[in-house]
């Protein structure tokens, strides 16, 4: 059977997309298909922290990388970089701080401490009860709702044929390529990527793969616009929040704070149990923001395996098929990761490994 | 603050004040909750108790009546009370209301929804000029306040509201310089069954003719409002001939006015609906995307009904007829009883309140109003030259849109922008407005004072999860 495309790339988010970039760049046709619109899911709503405090040590070096996309990415998606806080604001906290950040810059990450009082005459709103503060000036946020936008652009230059609202009901293989039904069209192709993030592991399956995919329902919250309350990126020694104000005045916060819902069942919807901590958390660092009122709260999926980190490799026992997704951190080294992919697919060798697929995860059923 | 009821009522307009009354008639607690200071809704509105010296309005009358009979009922009324988020657990569901500052949670057994609709208007140069109002805002105001919006008011707008305002306006002595309508006076005497139906709406309704014929007052009929100008305030109002389909002829001529009252129908208030689960769909004779329900206001999720103009608009009349069965169905619902063998037959009254929607549905040549330069989205200040360009760009959707370009992101959430919005999509697209879904409701529904929900946590006691693997 011939085809139109070389490879067809399911889910159209940042690592789709950024795989798709990379192949085209190496000559392949690859083609995206997408259930909804680009980056509409964890890539497009997503608080957009850009941020190293809060990345795994292991994974810092991707996150390095990332962060020097990212900045080339530029104003097309908000990126900016303001530096950014870690507060703590008990002595307990000031110790996981002090363990955490220790190895996240030995890791590689520009991580310093600093005292309480150069703390206060850089930003002045946050509150006076932090004890002890670590900060690094790579730290910044891109705005995550533009990513969308951006992907289409670049795609368009590139050529890259995308479509959006398509999904992928079912996939056959007939050991040589695979043929995707989307409604009433049958696609083949020689080459398969599944980049589905948290809608993964039921595609996986589909390949005859059980990859235990579990969904995250962060939620995140913006402000109306507010008169300037800080200048950088602030989180918390717990990593259960992120503060950003945006150059329009609105403040973005979100942590990691759970909603509920599920991917199977959904969309995810806001929690008030655990909206009102968040917010109380972000009120607490910074007081002002009280004064401030709430627009919107959302949620969104992000996907993980029982051991937090990335799935990205071939399937395994499909050939030509691969994967995509699980990335603690996704937002940041998604560019990245899906360069990495791409070079992967292509045959190149990687400027950095990927992660064994068919590993055993701890605690999986 | 938490309490628990059999039935929480959300909108104590006709609909939901007589669903509550309903109700309650069968013994069962009810909270009928409400944004206003007193019940009776947009069409309803109360007076301001400083404003008693004006006469009523035959709206203000009905009102008062509305009033005294929920005061006679064992309804507890909500009043200042606005819903920011509803969730549903543990078999109940869970309304998160802001009261005097407060974020205040109610649990309820069933929840019925009747919060109304608000007005559409599509954006044409200078509409957002001072003095500039919109009609339904405009009818609320006089409602409230008693007093014209200004010196001398253009007045324009589908269907009855027009004439509506345009007489409340004559008769709280304000001048009317002209109405202006897109509607034919072909198309209103096709609803003459309807009339003859409904002979207390009828008589209203020429009763609001006479006064404006008595006053002088033009009426150009097949014709839109096609810019405002005037800088600081509103000087002059520009009309031109329209089309069947309501595409402007061009040739403008100016009338001289302050205020200019202008809306292009009503939209019905789906969010609150669709944010507690239900799925939107598209039905352009109800008014746009509503949340489907069956005769008796039941709905696909347990112990969640709808009622009037919210679950598609009928008009107040039908409203308070639907909202009184939706009522008493819900709380026998409760009981584990059905209501008797309930007539399918479209009555008079909502009858009529379709054929009036039917005359202020807008038309596609509306659109043409709104030019590169006119803002489409007010809060983010994004003028249509720019929804144009993202959507050339691949957003295609509302939810790409709103990304792309912050429309509909501001303080009102999209309420006002985003049914442009698709409108401006479907135009460049192709797509049929059936096939451009509205972006999902996120809370909290309006501003939340972030002190409201962030409230009353002593930083020990904030339960924050363990922190994330290393």
């Amino acid at each position: 059977m011939n085809s139109k495309y070389d490879i067809a790339i399911v889910g159209g988010g940042i690592m789709g997309c950024a795989t798709a970039l990379r192949l085209a760049e190496g000559g392949m046709k690859p083609a995206i298909f997408e259930k909804g619109d680009l980056c509409q899911g964890a890539s497009g709503v997503n608080a957009g922290t850009l941020s190293l405090q809060i990345k795994r040590v292991r994974l810092m070096e991707y996150a390095l990388r990332g962060h020097e996309i990212w900045e080339s990415m530029g104003d097309a998606v908000g990126f900016r970089k303001t530096g950014g806080y870690t507060l703590a604001f008990n002595g307990r906290e000031a110790e996981l701080l002090e363990h955490r950040q220790n190895l996240k810059r030995e890791a590689g990450a520009p991580i310093e401490f600093v005292s309480t009082d150069d703390l206060r005459k850089s930003e002045p709103g946050i509150a006076h009860s932090v004890v002890a503060a670590s900060y690094c000036a790579e730290d910044g946020y891109a705005n995550s709702s533009l990513t969308g936008q951006y992907y289409r652009a670049q795609l368009k230059a590139a050529g890259i044929p995308y479509f959006e609202r398509s999904a992928v009901d079912a996939i056959e293989t007939d050991g040589k390529g695979f043929t995707l039904k989307i409604a009433d069209t049958a696609v083949y192709v020689p080459r398969l990527l599944l980049a589905a993030g948290a809608w993964l592991g039921p595609l996986a399956a589909k390949l005859g793969f059980d990859l235990p995919v579990r969904a995250r329902v962060n939620t995140v919250s913006v402000t109306e616009r507010m008169p300037p309350l800080f200048a950088t990126v602030i989180g918390h020694a717990t990593g259960l929040l992120t503060m950003k104000q945006k150059p329009n005045g609105t403040v973005l916060i979100g942590g990691g704070w759970q909603g509920l819902g599920s991917p199977e069942t959904g969309r995810g919807r806001v929690n008030a149990e655990t909206l009102a901590p968040n917010v109380a958390l972000a009120c607490h660092a910074v007081p002002a923001l009280k004064t401030a009122r709430l627009l919107r709260s959302w949620t969104g999926f992000e996907a993980n395996v029982p051991d937090f980190y990335p799935v990205a490799g071939a399937v395994p026992g499909v050939e030509n098929a691969f994967m995509l997704g699980c990335v603690r951190g996704g937002f940041t080294i998604g560019p990245y990761i899906g360069q990495l992919m791409g070079d992967y697919i292509l045959g190149r060798t990687l400027e950095r490994p990927l992660f064994e697929t068919g590993r055993k995860f701890e605690g999986a059923n | 603050m938490q309490d628990s009821w059999d039935i929480a009522v959300l909108g104590g307009g006709p609909a939901g004040g007589e669903a509550a009354r309903a109700a309650a008639a069968y013994g069962a607690r009810i909270v009928l909750i409400d944004e206003q200071a007193r019940p009776g809704g947009q069409v309803w509105r109360a007076k301001d108790t400083a404003r008693e010296d004006v006469g009523d309005s035959s709206e203000t009358a009905a009102g008062n009546l509305h009033r005294a009979r929920l005061e006679k009922s064992t309804v507890t009324f909500l009043s200042q009370a606005r819903l920011w988020h509803i969730e549903r657990a543990e078999d109940q569901w869970h309304l998160h209301l802001l009261v005097d500052g407060c974020s205040q949670r109610h649990a309820a057994r069933s929840v019925i929804l009747a919060p109304g609709a608000r007005e559409f208007v599509q954006p044409f140069p200078g509409w957002t000029t001072p003095g500039v109002f919109g009609l339904a805002g405009v009818t609320a105001l006089m409602k409230s306040q008693q007093c014209p919006p200004g010196r001398r008011s253009v007045v324009s707008g589908g269907g009855p509201l027009a004439i509506f305002a345009a007489s409340e306006i004559l008769r709280l002595g304000g001048e009317v310089a002209a109405v202006v309508t897109p509607n034919s006076k072909a198309e209103w005497l096709r609803c003459w069954p309807e009339f003859m139906a409904n002979p207390s709406l009828t008589l209203r309704g020429a009763e609001m003719m006479m006064r404006l014929k008595r006053a002088g007052v033009p009426i150009l009929w097949r014709h839109l409002v096609s810019r405002a100008s005037g800088d600081p305030t509103l000087r002059a109002v520009q009309v031109t001939p329209c089309h069947a389909n309501w595409t402007p002829r061009g040739g403008e001529s100016a009338i001289e006015a302050d205020a200019l009252c202008v809306g292009h129908g009503l939209v019905p208030n789906s969010e609150v609906a669709v944010l507690a689960g239900l799925t939107p769909q598209y039905d352009a004779q109800q008014g746009g995307w509503i949340a489907a329900s069956g005769p008796l206001g039941e709905t696909e999720l347990p112990g969640l009904y709808l009622c009037g103009d919210g679950a598609g608009l009928r008009g107040a009349a039908a409203s308070q007829n639907q909202g009184a069965r939706v009522g008493e169905a819900a709380a026998m619902a409760l009981n584990g009883q059905r209501p008797g063998k309930t007539s399918h037959r479209t009555s008079a009254a909502e009858r009529f309140g379709r054929a009036m929607t039917r005359l202020a549905i807008p038309q596609p040549g509306l659109a043409r109003l709104t030019d590169a330069d006119t803002i489409v989205c007010r809060c983010e200040a994004i003028p249509r030259r720019k929804l144009d360009a993202a959507i050339d760009a691949g957003a295609t959707s509302l939810d790409a849109l709103k990304s792309a370009t912050r429309c509909g992101m501001g303080p009102c959430g999209g309420k006002y922008c985003l049914t442009n919005a698709a409108r401006l999509i479907g135009e460049k697209t192709g797509k049929q407005l059936a096939d451009i879904p509205p972006p999902v409701p996120r809370p909290p529904l309006f501003p939340l004072p972030v002190d409201a929900v962030g409230a009353g946590f002593d930083y020990d006691n904030l339960p924050i999860p363990a922190p994330a693997p290393l």
